[in-house]
């Protein structure tokens, strides 16, 4: 069993759903996401999505535009986002670790070689945002027998055939997008994501992970039954901007902490 | 004509994804792919319904002013002393480019489809003010995308769209330009994809937008092919046009495709395609992903795509149609490069021989034309996609040629 599908082996045992905190690779530089992803692991993050910045994200809102185009600006590549993996697997982290992102910078790469070196460097699985399972083809043979899963994403918009074929090409989970729209916190989650979920479950055994707007512990709690795992993108970038990043740290494992307790 | 479409469609189909060999498909978010198979399915049952041809034939004919005249430039051809010039006359539809042929198509689609808001990406801000036209005349709304960029450098285009009713959102990330309105349309489309008609200005985009755009762009050599016979009882050698997203130039080409003229794409290439501050992307790109398909791509060492340049706002993006990567190498076409200086020089050029002002882009295609037909016999025949007018540059041609405008 790889690495994802036990961490939500694990969290099904203990009766829990699981937290998946996004990170822009180089936001606010590749220093501080090392020392940010861990303190997100110790508040208590299950599996985490690194994201590789890209210079045209056209499913992401402002928020992570900013942090991506700054961490370009700073010069940060793909080779960056695999040293991260590397440094955190170094440091100890053990949680399951996605790379995140478009198409183009891993097709750029090479798939052969991206899948080789992101194995090595203790990468569990890529989310690519443009990437339908139609043309999923490619990555996905490389993504095999390397221990990569490759998830795929679900959205309110996709017709239960489109679920149930998505469903059979995607390994790790599945990834579901819980609005019509681009990533970015939301004030409000839409009141038919929980009949969304319970459509997505009746075409697949995968565990669903639901993204996108996510942003406080009564989102969290809300999803509790219906998903298996939250995953916070935007707001964590929101948590961290403005900040010292000598505080940075802190922050973040505390906001982990705050959405993965048990208590209010 | 039957004859030629059944075989067309044999060679784009190789897989029925919308793939031009292993260009084109499908790289959107989950959230846009029923949206995309959706419209796959009602533009697939438009091309079938006379109703549909016949509006928008009608419409072509009598709001757009189609067939556009194909006229033999004699002064330009007598400057050069070589082979004959005609210039397919796409400056004289209505707005003053071919960007209406499209934007009626998917205006009428749309129409068809219940959508009764449209949104669209400009760079030139032909297409954008193409969009707002039929938008008015169809009783649409529209929201067009527009970089900051180019919203500085195209103002008569921004009044004009506003003039005419349509919401124009300017573009502040990224370069600015041409394809961060696209990304943002997209945002917008994914956000509001239930109501609203995404009106794609190119053959670029994912399936089916490449093969629908030059569908409806394919007049424009449906009727020079009819034209040139008329005229000299024989097709082209060549037909050479501006790429930018590609659509004037398949909008000419493909209706040539199984003859034996030869096509000749000409690129932006800014300050130089040896420097960094051009968009030649056929000439100086490799295959990658961008805005829906796989195509020729201009991007750096790790994927990421680079800002471009060109002094024509409509040929300033970094990317190009599919169908176009495929024609390049299947040899099919070839793709070459003039630069902004050319570029200007083509603009006056053709200007003061035949009293046609070109707009920027197909200035390009002019200067590259004329080189071309230096070289040539006085018996072979040019044919060049003067794809819009001019109107709409004479700010940026006065800055560039260091005149001041409003002193005489």
């Amino acid at each position: 069993m790889g690495r994802i599908s036990n961490t939500f082996h694990q969290l099904k045992k203990r009766g829990r759903m699981g937290l998946i905190p996004f990170f822009t690779v180089g936001y606010p530089d590749l220093a501080t996401t090392v020392t940010l992803v861990s303190q997100a692991v110790a508040g208590g993050a299950d599996l985490v999505e690194l994201g590789v910045p890209f210079s045209d994200p056209l499913a992401d809102g402002a928020t992570i535009q900013r942090s991506s185009f700054h961490a370009l600006r700073q010069g940060v590549n793909l080779q960056n986002c695999l040293d991260v993996c590397r440094q955190l697997r170094d440091d100890s982290v053990s949680v399951p670790l996605l790379l995140m992102g478009y198409y183009n910078p891993f097709l750029n790469y090479g798939l052969e070689a991206l899948c080789r070196e992101a194995a090595a460097a203790g990468v569990d699985g890529f989310i690519v945002a443009d990437l339908p399972p139609e043309e999923g083809d490619g990555l996905r043979d490389a993504c095999l027998g390397r221990g990569l899963d490759l998830v795929f994403l679900v959205s309110p918009t996709s017709p239960d055939e489109r679920i149930a074929m998505i469903g059979q090409k995607a390994r790790g989970f599945l990834y579901c997008v819980s609005l019509r729209g681009v990533t970015g916190a939301r004030r409000e989650l839409p009141a038919d994501l929980p009949l969304f979920l319970s459509r997505v479950r009746r075409f697949t055994q995968l565990p669903l992970a639901v993204g996108f707007g996510i942003s406080t512990k009564a989102h969290v709690q809300a999803l509790a039954g219906h998903a298996d795992a939250a995953i916070v993108g935007s707001a964590l970038v929101d948590v961290i901007q403005g900040e010292e990043p000598a505080q940075m740290p802190d922050r973040v494992r505390e906001y982990i902490r705050r959405l993965t307790s048990e208590d209010d | 004509m039957k004859k030629v479409r059944a075989s067309l469609s044999s060679v784009e189909r190789m897989d029925g994804k919308g793939h031009f060999g292993p260009f084109g498909g499908r790289y959107v978010p989950e959230t846009l792919m029923a949206a995309v198979n959706q419209l796959e399915a009602a533009y697939e049952e438009a091309k079938r319904s006379q109703a549909f041809q016949a509006e928008f034939a009608s419409l072509c004919r009598n709001y757009a002013g189609r067939p556009t005249p194909l006229y033999f430039a004699r002064q330009l051809t007598g400057h050069c002393g070589g082979a004959k010039i005609y210039l397919k006359r796409e400056d004289l539809a209505h707005t003053g480019a071919h960007k209406i042929n499209n934007a009626l198509g998917q205006g009428l689609l749309a129409q068809r489809m219940g959508k009764r808001r449209i949104i669209a990406e400009t760079g030139a801000g032909q297409h954008g003010v193409a969009t707002a036209t039929v938008c008015a005349m169809l009783g649409l709304e529209g929201v067009v995308y527009m970089g900051e960029e180019d919203m500085r450098r195209q103002s008569l285009n921004v009044f004009r769209m506003k003039l005419l009713g349509s919401q124009v959102v300017p573009v502040a990330s990224g370069s600015r330009t041409l394809k961060d309105a696209i990304n943002e349309a997209m945002r917008d489309w994914v956000t509001n994809v239930d109501t609203t008609y995404y009106l794609l200005g190119s053959v670029v985009g994912p399936h089916p937008y490449p093969t629908m755009v030059r569908d409806f762009q394919a007049i424009i050599g449906i009727e020079a092919k009819e034209q040139m016979l008329a005229a000299e009882g024989r097709l082209p050698d060549y037909a050479v046009a501006c790429v930018g997203g590609g659509s004037n130039s398949m909008g000419l080409f493909h209706p040539f495709f199984h003859s034996e003229v030869k096509f000749i794409g000409v690129e932006a290439a800014g300050q130089g395609v040896d420097t960094d501050r051009h968009s030649a992307t056929l000439v100086k790109g490799r295959p990658g992903v961008l805005h829906g398909a796989r195509s020729y791509l201009l991007q750096d060492e790790w994927g990421q795509v680079r800002e471009t340049h060109s002094i024509a706002a409509g040929l300033d993006y970094p990317g190009v149609g599919p169908e176009h990567s495929y024609y390049k190498d299947t040899g099919r076409a070839t793709y070459v490069a003039a630069t902004d200086l050319e570029a200007l020089e083509g603009f006056q050029l053709l200007s003061q021989t035949e009293g046609i002002i070109p707009a920027l882009e197909p200035a390009h295609a002019i200067y590259y034309a004329t080189q071309l037909a230096s070289q040539l016999p006085q018996d072979n025949i040019i044919l060049v996609n003067l794809s819009g007018r001019g109107d709409k540059d004479m700010e940026t041609v006065a800055r560039a040629l260091g005149v001041e405008l409003g002193v005489g």
